[in-house]
């Protein structure tokens, strides 16, 4: 059977580091890149005899998570020991939640295709991280290296029910998960530094089969490429397997990104039994209405819902609305420039796209090419607001505008100021346009013959002289209208 | 006696040395079922009380959100990190080959 005759079930859970500056139980920095083992304290390298402190931030974030995504938060949780013996974690038991995650159920609510799903929440919960652990290149080593600068970093679990069914969802949730840690800044996501790491659950059964799949877990996915890719091969190659009449096990694989294929992990890797217990070390955590109250006050809209309200408040396409919420700056910034607009009196139906236009071309090209945050560019909003304003009003062309920019982010003056200093300003004023039409015709009375013969054409000359008399400062709208005008009469 | 009631047999001790990576001999496994399942036994006797109405607790002494601030407080020198590491190379402690996949 071709892949399309099988239900695809598919569950992610994702590890994000938040956005702290120490570690989760002790006051080492948690900053990437660091000199090897050079973050590390008695606490998080495990020595005996020390007790761990709950960083305040941490928590907080968790419960701006569990806000965020609608999870029911505990009245009162705790952390619990999770027991392996890894050379990645000295202590030989992990600090995680278990049994009173910081949330529990919830959703992220994803737009794949332009429909609109709730990928439902089994839990979120806080947890330290591990160290690294890595093999020296090349053949020959008999040993590995481990960094502890990383054991003790506060992670943000997010584990989702099976409720995906194709690759596309999978993209829109870990981009909509992605953008929503970001605006909320509860983790950077950057997945090159292990900022965002992902695990998938994956199976497949017979299109409208009840009895689920074997689930085939993948550990090791470390980009959304990578989570991407690794699934397509999975269903690729269970498929193939339920095809040709051979049982799928339960399993866990692991991905290997240089090779695109996952690979079944060594029983004995797998055979975990974690035996989770209360932490004794560290005391329980009441969560207190004050710190949710405080958590709501300051909480921003979630991206995917303003870029929802964008496409409906200001009836922008779905694509402008995605740009403009890709960040809390950005979108920010396109409400100021609106409101700016407003208040300078502008009421053009297409407003609200004219700034759109503005901002994802122009402006966004200069964030981009020049590294700012929008904020940074020297153009607050008021003045990109003028700057529509004044086109509108046809007191400067387009291509005027677009030569605006630029000076308007060395200068930091407001577009009408720059134009009218450097006679920018456009001719626009129906006297002197008719005066330099009157000029032209004069000086090529044989091109107004051939035109009236009909030869519509040199319509374009003509325009193409007032324009140059002009110093291509008129309004081409008005020239044209005039010069019909002129002609015909 | 021994080993009647809670039940560590030989598997037991072998399946949990498993998980914390030690390795036992045969004659080890024997005295250690042997002494878990009195160790067990003698926990049993709190199970003739009825605790059906008692949560659990993890701490005798409970105080509630005990936090710090995130703010830094300094770490340890990577060569006093490394001091007791019974192997190290280059910043780093050298563990046996751990491969991945």
């Amino acid at each position: 059977m071709p892949v399309e005759d099988y239900d695809i079930v598919i569950g992610l859970e994702s590890h994000a580091r938040l956005l702290t500056e120490t570690k989760m139980f002790c006051g080492c920095l948690t900053r990437f890149g660091a000199e090897p083992n050079s973050q590390t304290c008695p606490v998080c390298i495990g020595m005996p005899g020390v007790l761990p402190v709950t960083n305040r931030k941490a928590v907080m974030l968790g419960l701006r998570a569990a806000l965020a995504f609608r999870c029911e938060i505990p009245a009162r949780m705790r952390f619990d020991r999770k027991n392996y013996y890894y050379p990645d974690i000295p202590k030989n038991y992990q600090v995680s939640q278990n049994y009173s995650p910081v949330g529990a159920g919830g959703f992220v609510e994803i737009e794949a295709d332009g429909v609109r799903k709730r990928i439902g929440l089994d839990n979120i919960h806080l947890e330290e991280d591990a160290g690294r652990l890595m093999h020296p290149e090349g053949s020959g080593a008999d040993y590995s290296t481990v960094d502890l600068n990383r054991a003790g970093t506060p992670l943000l679990e997010i584990v989702t029910r099976p409720d995906m069914s194709s690759l596309t969802e999978v993209e829109a949730y870990m981009e909509t998960l992605r953008r929503t840690l970001e605006a909320l800044e509860i983790s950077d996501c950057r997945m090159e530094e292990g900022s965002l790491r992902f695990e998938a659950s994956i199976s497949l059964k017979p299109l409208g089969s009840t009895t689920l799949g074997k689930r085939v877990e993948i550990k090791n996915l470390n980009s959304t490429r990578a989570v991407l890719n690794c699934l397509e091969y999975e269903i690729r190659r269970q498929a193939a397997a339920l095809d040709a009449g051979e049982p799928l096990t339960q399993e866990t694989r692991l991905y290997n990104e240089t090779t695109g294929r996952s690979e079944r992990m060594r029983s004995k890797e797998e055979a975990h039994d974690y035996r989770y217990f209360p932490e004794p070390d560290l005391g329980p955590i009441v969560v207190l209405d004050e710190w949710l109250d405080r958590i709501r006050s300051e909480m921003p809209e979630l991206p995917n819902l303003r870029k929802w309200r964008f496409q409906e408040a200001y009836s922008l396409p779905a694509y402008d609305a995605g740009v403009l919420t890709q960040k809390r700056s950005i979108a920010d910034y396109f409400e100021e420039t609106i409101a700016a607009a407003e208040a300078m009196g502008a009421e053009a139906a297409d407003l609200a796209k004219q700034v759109s236009n503005w901002l994802m071309g122009p402006i966004l090209r200069e964030v981009n090419e020049r590294r700012v945050d929008i904020a940074g560019l020297n153009i607050p909003p008021a003045h990109l607001a003028e700057l529509v304003g004044l086109i509108q009003k046809g007191t400067i062309s387009k291509n005027i505008a677009q030569d605006l920019v630029p000076i308007m982010i060395e200068t930091g003056d407001p577009p009408e100021t720059i134009a009218s200093r450097r006679g920018m300003i456009q001719i626009s004023d129906a006297y002197a346009v008719e005066k330099l039409v009157s000029d032209v015709l004069e000086a090529h009375g044989k091109q107004v013959a051939e035109y009236k013969d009909g030869k519509k054409a040199v319509l374009g000359f003509l325009m193409g002289q007032v324009m140059r008399q002009a110093k291509g400062k008129a309004n081409p709208q008005v020239v044209r209208e005039i010069l019909t005008r002129t002609l015909q009469s | 006696m021994a080993g009647e009631r809670a039940g560590i047999d030989v598997g037991t001790v072998r399946y949990v040395a498993g998980l914390c990576r030690l390795e036992l001999t045969g004659d080890e496994e024997e005295l250690f079922a042997a002494q878990l399942s009195d160790i067990l036994n003698y926990i049993d006797k709190l199970n003739e009380l009825d605790t059906s109405e008692v949560e659990p607790l993890a701490q005798a002494i409970e105080i509630p959100n005990v936090f710090r601030d995130d703010a830094p407080r300094g770490s340890l020198e990577v060569s006093e990190a490394l001091a007791n590491a019974p192997e190290k190379t280059g910043g780093f402690y050298k563990v046996p080959a751990v491969l991945e996949g």
